[in-house]
């Protein structure tokens, strides 16, 4: 066997003269040929060896290959875009009405990208324009109430399923109370509390009323991950509860959270939609899909239009994010397939 | 090799060999269960002097590894409870202490190898920064150092292009090798004393030597004190300097390693001796004690062993032994020798 351990100075050290045997060493190769490989162990050459890959790192290239996950991804990408300068994409003005000359005015299908593409509103305003705007409050709505879902959720099933005992029953039983209020029913109660209703007031309506999935499912998560070995083997060589926690049973628990989370952001979506489209959601000078879908409603006879383009956009936001959801769900746990 | 490992060897207070380091006196554990109370350790009295390697052999279920994770402070309480006892580690109790005096004791005084290595490390991070988390945590050092002294602990324990493998995860190591760093971590620290708890078991034979003799010259190289839980005699004969016999929650036998070899003074001890297969036994039936081990929730009257011994008698059946001092046939005292067994006399020079 060739001299491995040139690069170290000190031949005389005892500790160094046994050499770990080829069974060992074989498995260091892993699974490419083995005559090949044998001489990359001599000479370990940083850069023809296999990267060193973490589970983040596997699901990422699984992710890579994924038409579902491509497909998901680009839409999510051109929609974050259009909600943060929906000017690139029209020149229109969303809130421009003229009731006189546009009034459910029939789309003009060659006017690309053009004021009246989608034709015009009860209100004679660019359907096109509102559609593009319209992105911006849901794709907030949706990405502000998980990220708040999933902290606040994510924190209470953590500290549940850590600590168990008492505190872990006081929590699954408020749980269990918010399980009981119907969405819009508690959204209802909510967004009235509040005078003036932005896309804040829905943001925190929804992520008061929407936590408990995510802290469920932490739980659960977090219980199982306790009792492995290395959480054991953590404690017995001196790691506090905080780094227990947060270092070694977080990520190992956060991925069924983060599936969780990227389905639901689709539901958020709808809900939001839900509730405008109610009247208890966001008001006229927000503009939403959700409050498009509701004034189109009157006039679905004359000018389906109206109605279609917003509805239309809303159906592929949520689409995309659930799409997604199940690409990442795929890479994160093949078993749940 | 100038390492700093070396430096913190000699700034510290390194128990003088054979100092006694750890003694647990009548420890008793038992587990509140739906079905009942599980009484998994009856009275264990065992003690470990610097430098000194004790191997605690027993089936599974006589409550050696509660033991050790009762003695580490990792029991899982409740189902557990400790209803009586002491655990001496240098004259202090433990079980005395605070939650926080224990953690630090935890992998800076006594640390722990845990038998599944693959499962003992955390899948998500790369070995190094394992490692590493022992300086980071107890010594406060900067992560660049906490990898440099991380690669110097893969290097001790022979893990080859240390520096390369650093960044890779547990499952890029084969089982020797996650083993390895396993003991690596255990050692990180220099501990007074390492509980190793079948830390073999998982391995493949030829890999066992290699990490048992790992062990040794680790532990002869810093005055450790070792535990070494295992039902493998076969481990035990090479490292071991004496042994102690469990069986239900109790220690049945302790002895200097030899002596138990030659002549055992408990009819479990001589079941179990005679049950290890031998190369000139060809042909024969392999020897078994017969039975099953007791149930935890319903232990025998009298001797727990009693059931399954060849020898027992009306006494056994009715009265628990207690753990004599065993003496030669001249009725001198042999050093170290115990046996809890009504009959020790006959089984030892019978």
């Amino acid at each position: 066997m060739p001299e491995r351990n040139e690069d170290i100075p000190d031949h005389n050290d005892p500790l160094r003269n046994i050499q770990p045997t080829d069974s060992d060493h074989l498995d260091y190769v892993g699974q490419q040929g083995l005559a090949v490989e044998q001489e990359t162990l001599i000479e370990p050459d940083p850069v023809k060896r296999e990267q060193a890959r973490s589970l983040w790192g596997d699901a990422w290239r699984d992710l890579r290959k994924r038409p579902t996950f491509i497909i998901s991804a680009l839409l999510i990408l051109l929609l974050i875009v259009i909600a943060i300068w929906p000017g690139l994409f029209t020149n229109a003005d969303p809130r421009a009405a003229n009731l006189t000359q546009d009034y459910l005015r029939k789309p003009d299908y060659t006017d690309f990208f053009g004021a009246g593409w989608f034709g015009y509103d009860g209100q004679g305003r660019s359907i096109y324009a509102r559609v593009l705007y319209g992105a911006r409050a849901s794709i907030t709505v949706g990405i502000c109430v998980t990220l708040a879902v999933t902290v606040l959720g994510g924190l209470a099933g953590m500290v549940s399923g850590y600590f168990g005992g008492w505190t872990d029953s006081v929590i699954s039983r408020i749980i269990d109370i918010f399980f009981g209020i119907p969405l819009l029913l508690g959204a209802l109660v909510l967004l009235n509390a509040f005078s003036v209703r932005t896309v804040w007031s829905v943001v925190i309506a929804l992520a008061f009323l929407g936590w408990t999935q995510l802290a469920r499912v932490m739980r659960g998560s977090v219980i199982t991950v306790k009792q492995s070995d290395y959480v054991v083997a953590g404690r017995a060589l001196g790691a506090g509860t905080g780094r227990l926690m947060f270092r070694h049973i977080l990520p190992n628990a956060v991925a069924p959270v983060i599936v969780v989370a990227t389905i639901a952001l689709g539901g958020y979506i709808t809900a939001e939609a839900t509730l405008s489209f109610l009247g208890i959601g966001l008001q006229d000078p927000t503009i939403s899909w959700g409050v498009d879908i509701s004034s189109a409603q009157k006039v679905i006879r004359q000018a389906p239009f109206a109605l279609f383009f917003p509805a239309a956009a809303l159906s592929v936001t949520v689409l995309a994010f659930i799409m997604l959801g199940d690409a990442v769900r795929d890479a994160l746990d093949p078993k749940l397939r | 090799m100038t390492t700093a490992l070396e430096k913190t060897t000699a700034a510290k207070d390194r128990p003088v060999p054979g100092t006694p380091l750890l003694e647990v006196r009548d420890l008793h554990v038992e587990f509140k269960t739906r079905d009942g109370v599980a009484k998994a350790v009856n009275g264990v009295n065992y003690s470990v002097a610097a430098g000194e390697t004790l191997a605690v052999l027993g089936e599974s279920g006589s409550g050696k590894s509660v033991t050790a994770q009762t003695i580490m402070g990792i029991l899982d309480m409740p189902p557990g409870r400790i209803t009586s006892g002491e655990i001496l580690f240098r004259g202090q109790d433990m079980l005395k202490m605070s939650g926080e005096e224990r953690r630090k004791i935890r992998g800076r005084k006594i640390a722990m190898i845990f038998q599944d290595a693959l499962s003992s490390l955390n899948p998500v991070l790369s070995v190094g920064y394992q490692l590493g988390e022992m300086f980071r945590v107890h010594q406060g050092l900067s992560k660049k150092e906490a990898k440099a002294k991380a690669i110097e602990l893969m290097d001790r324990v022979r893990i080859p292009a240390a520096a390369q493998r650093v960044n890779d995860y547990p499952h890029q190591f084969s089982g020797g090798m996650r083993q390895r760093i396993m003991i690596a971590m255990a050692l990180a620290l220099e501990p007074d004393l390492i509980i190793a708890d079948e830390p073999t078991t998982a391995l493949d034979v030829t890999v066992q030597a290699q990490v048992m003799d790992l062990l040794a010259e680790l532990q002869a190289e810093y005055h450790m004190g070792l535990i070494l839980i295992t039902h493998d005699l076969g481990v035990v004969a090479d490292v071991a300097d004496k042994i102690a016999v469990m069986y239900a929650g109790r220690i049945v036998e302790t002895a200097p390693v030899h002596d138990l070899y030659a002549n055992p003074a408990h009819p479990y001890t001589e079941g179990l001796l005679r049950s290890i297969p031998r190369l000139d036994q060809k042909g024969e039936e392999l020897y078994a004690i017969k039975g099953l081990p007791p149930n935890l929730y319903k232990v025998p009257a009298g001797c727990a062993f009693n059931p399954r011994c060849d020898a027992a008698t009306d006494l056994c059946r009715t009265e628990s032994p207690a753990l004599h001092q065993v003496t030669d046939r001249d009725g001198a005292e042999l050093a170290g020798r115990k046996s809890a067994c009504h009959f020790w006399k006959e089984t030892l020079h019978g």
